[in-house]
């Protein structure tokens, strides 16, 4: 199936976390191959927890080591937690979208918000000897780390993160800026 | 998270259990390290074998307090690293800059008398 578009259209769509809990995605119980789960969600920490809760919960359903499981739900929540804090910075009426993806391949997740955007300065490199005591600015660095693939892509307004995580592949992260 | 601490030959021990991270237990052990350092205890272990989960918060809470502490002349050090916060500390550069210690008995003994 690896190559296809997403037949399951009907399961596309934005939709509250809330009212759409993992075990509604696919009336199988399992997030199966070629589907996609989107969800629109308030700028808290509430959101964060959730967030990263279901990217464990579908990461489970796809065939990862329980590491990879783990590594790619802290990357969500890292990312996260830069669109709600650091992008939308906790505003009430700005929104954090995190999308899943099971494209048979890979898991393939983008979470957008609409801050400030992300710019390359506000990155710096937290093994750099001045940057290793800081309390912060690790998160980039975690997510690279943890997936195989990460693109930032600049939104008007807002930043939107894509995470990739390759099935049955101990990849070496790599990065896109567009 | 949770925090309790006893004290084992002039070392306050701080037992830290749960998740260290944004919201959860970044403010419990800020709250910590400063009530201990305001009782002038500032030789603390911090247990951290039944954490299950550090996220960049939560490393960024570790340093500063590791510098705060440093910065009043006092030492702190890491006990009982599970993997998963061994791993983080790894790639994050930072297992060198943190004296982390496995046997509580040798932790205790390794503080300046």
């Amino acid at each position: 199936m690896t190559g296809k578009l997403p037949i399951h259209l009907s399961r596309q769509g934005q939709r509250s976390l809330r009212d759409a809990e993992v075990r509604t995605v696919g009336s199988e119980n399992e997030f199966m191959t070629l589907e996609r789960v989107s969800y629109t969600l308030d700028s808290t920490l509430d959101s964060v927890n959730k967030a990263e809760q279901t990217a464990e919960a579908l990461a489970a359903k796809m065939p990862f080591e329980e590491e990879d499981c783990h590594r790619i739900a802290m990357a969500v929540r890292e990312a996260a937690v830069n669109a709600v804090l650091h992008g939308n910075a906790y505003d009430p009426k700005k929104k954090m979208t995190v999308s899943f993806e099971n494209t048979g391949d890979s898991l393939v997740i983008k979470i957008s918000d609409q801050g400030r955007g992300l710019r390359d300065a506000d990155i710096p490199d937290p093994l750099a000897e001045e940057n290793l005591l800081k309390q912060s600015g690790r998160g980039i660095f975690l997510i690279r780390s943890f997936m195989d693939e990460v693109k930032i892509r600049q939104l008007e307004p807002g930043t939107e993160i894509t995470l990739v995580k390759h099935i049955g592949q101990a990849g070496t992260a790599t990065e896109e800026r567009q | 998270m949770k925090a309790s601490s006893r004290r084992v030959d002039g070392v306050t021990i701080l037992d830290l259990s749960g998740r260290i991270t944004l919201g959860e237990g970044s403010v419990v052990l800020r709250d910590q390290i400063r009530d201990l350092l305001g009782k002038s205890e500032k030789k603390i272990l911090l247990n951290l074998g039944d954490v299950t989960y550090i996220d960049s918060s939560g490393i960024g809470e570790l340093v500063s307090a590791f510098t705060t502490v440093r910065n009043q002349g006092g030492e702190l050090k890491l006990l009982n690293l599970t993997k998963k916060v061994h791993d983080l500390l790894q790639i994050t550069k930072l297992y060198t800059v943190f004296d982390v210690k496995d046997d509580e008995a040798s932790a205790v003994k390794a503080f300046a008398r």
